[in-house]
């Protein structure tokens, strides 16, 4: 049996008035990378700020490697790694200031840390830059740190939003293919959100996040065969497509109804009684 | 929580702020040259204008430079207060606060160990003033400069945690001019930073009650009677509960669930 490194069950937020999440439920398997496909404003950032407990769920749970994020939250945390949507690294500090300080933060005794900067430094491919301020790294090498630093504390689960976002083609490639290939080797679940299709590949298994609801999930494979889609650009098109359609057919329904109801409510036949009292 | 975990990651902050503090050496040099120019000129003009009777902690006359000293040491906290707020709020535009608040450990004790670090930068700056107005003849006792540390620690942490607190209500870097307008400048101007408060009395007794109830003004007097040997025990308690207070509200600013930051804008980037 698969362990499950990340558990979303029936997840709901709200901004005031706005629905972002509307029930939300997936799972990553230890070892498994997941996509999170949705266009922009679907609430995959709100997913994530809730996985990470930087927002509070209103109603549903999350559960990281088995430890519930509500009543189990300093261990929930202590199994992830995020890369977020933004960069989040210190700009006036070195690549190793940041990856020390990231040590830190989740209590790794410095023996420990100095070694696994050094292993991390030469996985990632860093070595040239190291000790540069990240200031003056490109946005691929900055993505590197970022993912770098999200892998140190060796988490059963990596969490990246839209990672790839700002990069040229090819270090999109190559980075989307470093973390693929991280996640079988030290079998790491991921989670990756993104609105580039290209970065999924047809064994991947795949969640479509729309307006705040999964709307298909399976692997890319599947997908594409339940669809009659050729590649995974396409299948999101018709999703999305097949969604829109869907949300258009009940805005109407509802429309009707609305109007139906006045018809028989007292309220919506007012203006004939009012005209009949005149 | 684990106490070595929460010891490291206390080691990681304040190595980090002071990083930062040394990569940024016009940072330093700003927060320095503000109570210097205070001290130089404006103490050096009122010198002859304002005659300070005996007071305590004083037991003899004093002249205005040696009045003011302790209240330039409150400014270099505030300032630095204010400063850690900023940089809060450049941290969560630039999404590093994130990561802060990401770490496995309880969210005060996060929002402690920034604070801490904080201070302890602030700790650093107000004994190099108190190192060149040494030179200027500001000369308290010398056991004075090791008794004031505490009560530096003290009217550091209640700064700082007020600057914790305006972070959790400041949403964008632009707003901070109106912190500058209605935080600093009324507490210091109205506090025993810059005149006795007995002077002020005489001018307008609304400012005395004022600047009475000014948290900044028992921070003043805190460092003041310190600075002396001695100890501002009603100050020492304003201050201490006013810690607490903020520090408190500060918590409740960064709890997820139930923060004073209004989420509307943030449906945006949903």
């Amino acid at each position: 049996m698969t362990a499950t490194a990340l558990s979303v069950d029936n997840v709901t937020y709200s901004y005031k008035h706005i629905e972002a999440l509307k029930g939300v439920s997936l799972d990553v398997e230890a070892g498994r990378f997941v996509a999170l496909l949705g266009s922009n404003g679907a609430g995959k950032t709100t997913l994530y700020s809730i996985i990470t407990g930087l927002y509070r769920t209103h109603s549903g749970a999350v559960t990281i490697q088995g430890h519930s994020l509500e009543s189990d939250t300093l261990k929930a945390l202590a199994a992830i790694g995020v890369v977020f949507q933004k960069s989040t690294l210190d700009m006036d500090l070195t690549v190793l200031q940041n990856l020390s300080y990231a040590a830190d933060l989740h209590g790794m005794p410095r023996k420990e840390t100095r070694c696994k900067i050094d292993t991390a430094i030469e996985l990632h491919n860093m070595q040239q830059y190291a000790k540069r301020k990240v200031a003056a790294l490109s946005g691929g090498q900055k993505r590197r740190v970022e993912l770098a630093r999200a892998l140190l504390h060796s988490p059963s689960l990596v969490l990246l939003d839209e990672p790839t976002v700002g990069l040229d083609s090819s270090s999109r490639a190559d980075f989307v293919s470093h973390v693929k290939l991280l996640c079988r080797s030290q079998n790491t679940g991921v989670l990756w959100a993104t609105h580039l299709m290209d970065e999924v590949d047809p064994t991947d298994s795949v969640f479509v996040l729309n307006k705040g609801l999964i709307v298909a999930n399976g692997t890319a494979a599947e997908l594409m065969t339940q669809y009659n889609q050729p590649d995974v650009t396409s299948l999101f098109n018709e999703i999305n497509h097949a969604q829109k359609a869907i949300d258009q057919n009940s805005r109407i329904s509802q429309e009707r109804n609305i109007d139906r109801n006045r018809e028989y409510t007292p309220e919506g036949s007012g203006k004939i009684d009012k005209g009949a009292d005149r | 929580m684990n106490a070595t975990h929460a010891l490291r990651c206390l080691r990681g902050v304040a190595t980090r702020e002071a990083l930062r503090f040394i990569g940024q050496r016009g940072r330093f040099f700003s927060a320095l040259v503000r109570p210097l120019i205070w001290l130089f000129v404006f103490a050096a003009g009122f010198r002859s204008v304002l005659g300070i009777s005996i007071i305590a902690p004083y037991e003899t006359y004093i002249v205005y430079d040696e009045y003011i000293a302790p209240g330039l040491v409150g400014m270099i906290l505030l300032f630095n207060g204010m400063q850690s707020s900023l940089s809060m709020v450049y941290d969560r535009e630039m999404g590093s606060m994130s990561v802060l608040l990401t770490t496995p450990l309880p969210r005060w004790y996060l929002l402690l160990c920034k604070l801490l670090a904080g201070v302890f930068v602030a700790i650093l700056q107000v004994y190099v003033f108190l190192l060149i107005a040494w030179f200027w003849h500001i000369r308290p006792p010398a056991m004075g400069y090791l008794l004031v540390l505490p009560a530096l620690c003290f009217a550091g942490l209640m700064l700082g945690a007020l600057g914790l607190l305006l972070s959790s209500l400041v949403r964008q870097l632009e707003n901070f001019a109106g912190v500058m307008n209605f935080v600093i400048f009324p507490m210091f101007f109205a506090s025993s930073a810059l005149y006795p408060l007995w002077k002020m009395q005489e001018s307008s007794v609304l400012l005395y009650w004022i600047c009475v109830f000014n948290p900044f003004t028992h921070a003043v007097e805190l460092i003041r009677f310190a600075l002396y040997g001695k100890v501002a025990w009603l100050s020492l308690g304003v201050v201490g509960i006013c810690a607490l207070v903020f520090l408190g509200a500060a918590v409740v600013g960064y709890d997820p669930s139930r923060g004073f930051l209004p989420k509307k804008n943030m449906a945006a980037n949903a």
